[in-house]
């Protein structure tokens, strides 16, 4: 197919294709640029290259689910009463007409009902919150099981863990403020928290209640740490994370032409402009959806908070909820001694293991860097199965949290599922031991038998899904090559190296420092590594490649030669189409089948249209 | 591999199985080589680009059409408007970003490029001068030469550090003995929560659960004024109580409670002992209290005591007995502070 393609635009050079003519909006930046030399700072950055994979918009998705948060929040803002102080509600919401309540309370209900558009807003304020930790979290997952957390990324990758935790905390006083049933008994429940400190818990409790729970200074405290403290810190941290980013520019998935000295993508202006901005119209739309369709928190529903009422099925937002799953299924252990008392069951589940886990989530890229004593600069991505143990370790890490977040509603299960609740919690108290154990071990060798499966790809080509039947009856599936592009990215990683430690000791025969360490270290580098499949050498492919052609050679002389094209519309593509490795013109009709009756482990290699 | 190369990207090694064959040709895409293709895009994103306009005119007209309010009186009726706001907002949005990255993958220039990447590490000239600049810097001040300069502003400094952290003592009250205290004294009548009304032994029938307050809450009680705002709150937050009717040989008293209770009527705190919910799941022929919180269970036959879930200690119970009116009255304020556990409460 000839195509005129000199009509078209194909440069996406530096150098603009002809010098702009004066006009006015040059003038405007000429006077811009007279003063703050925008020019020279834009110049590298306004063609900057992004690659280009459908996984690196999950950070997007966060992103723009912070701005809609700001948007809405300050709408929001105008129209809140941060205050406890009693007042009669006398708005348009007919059943809590009369009924003494919070002025926070009252001001929610008045957004809801008699402003126009504030419950869209409150919605999608509330949707938002959801889907910025929601899109933090997926796009965590990604960085680590695609290994971008590595060095010189982990500093980022520290920035994006602070920034969960504290989106998850801007959400927690956010769902606080509305001073509803639902919400005062969350905040009721955090004072019990606080209360199980050693030492300051009862402290600590006051200062932050103003005295005795419930008091009236919450909920004016929580709404400055809401709508100032945390989002000012976020501000910085997101503006800090996207410094980094455009610093270290993106990662890249492997493929022909990319390596780890270059990126391989489009321009910022025009595509990534485009489609990035274009992006943030589409997440903030579908937020406009949710808030338009799907309701969420209607806090006119739960009543006004009432310290001595609660409702069953009580539960924090979602991304509470495995903090919350924790302290259900903890037994109720407790120690007094010497006069003071520590509340294990809430310490444990709700202050220790969150910071435990906080710390570990922060230091993986470390521990990791440590292990493999990996000091050198990764841009190109891996694929999770290349990291066999690093997956496992996440998805352990997700399953604890997966099975936390389950028993955080183990009375909705019960109630569905018609279970026993106590049958149920104690299931949980052992599978959050269990099964991350199980999963990290199913998923380390799921990941290996991957590696095998890509290995086996590359030296014998991939399943046809044609079945050859052979001279003697047997039947077997016809292999062919990988392309070449294909093959190379199969190929584009590294080879994973044990640590071995030394001998313990110096020349001298003292113990060298650190001897017991670098014994660990080589342990768990063992664990990390030396169950790995690694990519096969050139010699092997090689030899692979050899073979095939043996084979083909052999079977030359069959009756009927098949090219295990007969089904499929090979013939009518033109030969560049088609990049077959090596073999062209060797063999000239391929054989058919197998000459070990249908055994699977024989395969064909190479083979060749005949009238090419 | 030698530390000076530690910031140099990981460099393919030399036995690679595949050498690296390059970037792939650029493919044309329809809207480069077929003018009828580029012409229909264009018209699809401008299309886009006019819905999303008509769907804001739409939002516009929806804010002055539909109500807001608790009225299905207005036009389609209550949450209406929120509907169309949302909903037009949502077409105009997603349309706007629909069409821009249509625009983006059909009619803009799609060549890859390529840019070369650079070590993140500063150069080693660089490092040596920062760190030179620096050291210099430091030795013109003279900091490593006087001590007593040195020592001095780390003390101001250590104290300046102090004073915000001062500054937070007035945040609230010291605990003092509060959390040991409830509003229930020696004959104050137990009253129904809500309405505040008090409560006769024949009231209640064997499995009956009512929820209550101190009578306090309502008129202040035998001495005082009635309560309002935060005192009211705190009052109540410590304490409701539950009233339970069972058959009066079913209880089983620890020692020293066995008159705490009237005819098989019991008087329990109502707040969780775990982190603090008021506790409102009875099961009726069990005697079980269940909190709908984290689910600790306690049974109100055997003085309170957890049977299941978090919670370590057994919920308070209030003494309780019989006015000279036949009304239920607490004997005295709980034995015990009520509520979550705390350090001090050993």
């Amino acid at each position: 197919m000839s195509i005129d393609t000199s009509k078209v635009a194909d440069t996406n050079a530096t150098t603009p294709a002809k010098a702009s003519k004066p006009n006015p909006v040059g003038a405007a930046a000429g006077w811009a640029d007279d003063r703050l030399g925008l020019a020279t700072a834009m110049k590298k950055q306004v063609r900057k290259v992004f690659p280009d994979h459908w996984s690196f918009m999950l950070g997007e998705i966060a992103l723009w689910s912070f701005i809609v948060l700001l948007l809405t929040g300050v709408f929001l803002t105008l129209w809140f009463t941060p205050s406890m102080g009693e007042t009669t509600y006398e708005g348009s919401y007919n059943q809590l007409r009369g009924i003494q309540m919070s002025e926070a309370y009252a001001s929610t209900l008045n957004i809801s009902f008699d402003v126009r558009g504030g419950l869209l807003m409150r919605q999608m304020h509330h949707w938002a919150a959801m889907l910025f930790v929601a899109a933090m979290m997926v796009h965590l997952l990604r960085v680590f099981f695609t290994g971008a957390h590595r060095k010189p990324r982990e500093l980022n990758w520290v920035i994006g863990c602070l920034l969960l935790i504290l989106g998850t905390l801007e959400g927690f006083t956010g769902y606080s403020l509305p001073d509803d049933l639902l919400s005062g008994t969350g905040i009721r429940a955090a004072d019990g928290f606080i209360k199980a400190t050693p030492v300051v818990g009862t402290y600590m409790s006051f200062f932050l209640f103003g005295g005795e729970f419930p008091g009236e200074a919450i909920i004016p405290r929580l709404f400055t740490v809401h709508v100032l403290l945390i989002p000012g810190i976020l501000l910085a941290l997101v503006g800090a994370h996207m410094l980094l980013l455009v610093y270290h520019k993106h990662t890249q998935w492997p493929g022909p032409g990319r390596t780890e000295q270059n990126v391989v993508g489009y321009p910022l202006l025009p595509i990534y402009a485009a489609k990035a901005g274009g992006f943030f119209f589409v997440v903030f739309g579908v937020i406009a959806l949710m808030g338009a369709l799907l309701s969420i928190n209607p806090v006119w529903k739960f009543g006004p908070y009432d310290p001595s009422k609660v409702t069953a099925g009580s539960q924090p937002d979602w991304y509470m909820g495995w903090p919350d799953g924790a302290l259900r299924i903890m037994p109720g252990i407790e120690t007094h001694i010497w006069g003071t008392t520590w509340s294990w069951n809430v310490l444990l589940p709700i202050q220790v293991l969150p910071m435990v886990m906080f710390t570990l989530l922060l230091f993986l890229p470390f521990i990791e860097s440590w292990i493999t004593g990996d000091k050198r600069d990764h841009h190109i991505l891996q694929r999770p199965r290349n990291a066999p143990t690093r997956t496992a370790t996440m998805v352990a890490l997700m399953t604890a949290y997966g099975l936390f977040w389950a028993a955080g509603g183990n009375d909705i299960i019960a109630i569905k599922l018609h279970l026993s609740i106590n049958h149920i919690t104690y299931f949980m108290r052992l599978m959050v031991f269990l099964g991350p154990v199980i999963a990290f071990w199913i998923t380390r060798r799921w990941c290996i038998s991957l590696q095998r499966h890509d290995n086996d790809m590359l030296l014998h080509g991939y399943e046809s899904g044609i079945i050859m039947r052979s001279a003697d009856g047997g039947y077997s599936e016809r292999h062919l090559p990988l392309s070449e592009s294909r093959a190379y990215t199969l190929t584009a990683r590294g080879r994973d190296e044990v640590f071995t430690p030394g001998t313990g000791v110096d020349e001298n025969g003292v113990a060298a420092r650190g001897g017991r360490l670098d014994k660990v270290r080589g342990k768990l580098s063992a664990l990390m590594y030396a169950d790995n499949v690694q990519k096969p050498t050139r010699a092997e492919l090689e030899e692979a490649r050899h073979h095939a052609e043996h084979e083909h050679a052999l079977q030359a002389g069959l009756d009927h030669p098949a090219s295990g094209h007969e089904f499929d519309d090979h013939a009518l593509r033109t030969a560049e189409d088609v990049p077959l490795r090596g073999a062209h013109g060797e063999t000239a009709g391929a054989g058919s089948g197998s000459t070990s009756g249908g055994a699977g482990g024989q395969h064909d290699d190479t083979d060749e249209q005949p009238g090419h | 591999m030698s530390t000076t190369q530690e910031h140099l990207p990981a460099v393919p090694e030399g036995d690679e199985p595949i050498p690296n064959p390059g970037l792939p040709a650029h493919q044309w895409r329809p809207t480069d080589v077929d003018t009828r293709a580029e012409k229909r895009a264009e018209r699809q994103v401008a299309a886009l680009f006019g819905v999303a306009t008509l769907a804001l005119v739409g939002f516009f007209v929806s804010y002055f059409v539909f109500q807001v309010g608790d009225n299905w009186d207005t036009i389609a009726g209550f949450g209406a408007s929120n509907v169309m706001l949302g909903g037009t907002l949502a077409i105009a949005f997603i349309c706007i970003g629909v069409g821009l990255i249509h625009w983006a993958r059909k009619l803009m220039t799609d060549h890859e490029i390529v840019e070369l990447r650079h070590p993140a590490s500063s150069s080693e000239k660089d490092r040596t001068e920062t760190v030179g600049m620096v050291m210099q810097g430091i030795d013109d001040s003279g900091i490593a030469r006087r001590p007593l300069v040195r020592n001095s502003l780390l003390g101001a400094l250590g104290l300046v550090g102090l004073a915000p952290i001062l500054m937070l003592r007035d945040l609230g009250p010291l605990p003092g003995d509060k959390l040991y205290h409830t509003i229930w004294k020696p004959g104050m009548r137990v009253v129904r929560d809500v309405v505040y009304t008090p409560i006769k032994v024949s009231d209640l029938e064997i499995g009956d659960l009512v929820n209550c307050e101190p009578e306090a809450l309502a008129n202040g009680g035998p001495d005082g004024e009635p309560l309002e705002g935060v005192e009211l709150q705190i009052a109540k937050s410590k304490g409701a109580v539950i009233l339970l009717r069972m058959e009066p040989d079913d209880i089983t008293p620890w020692k020293g409670r066995e008159n705490w209770s009237v005819q098989g009527i019991v008087a329990f705190s109502k707040i969780c002992t775990h982190v603090g919910c008021p506790i409102s799941l009875n099961e009726r022929t069990t005697h079980h209290l269940l909190c709908p919180c984290h689910q600790s269970t306690f049974d109100l036959a055997d003085n309170g005591k957890v049977i299941f879930g978090p919670a370590a200690r057994p919920l308070p119970q209030l003494p309780i007995e019989v006015d000279d009116e036949g009304y239920l009255v607490a004997q005295s304020d709980f034995t015990e502070p009520v509520g979550p556990s705390f350090w001090e409460r050993g």
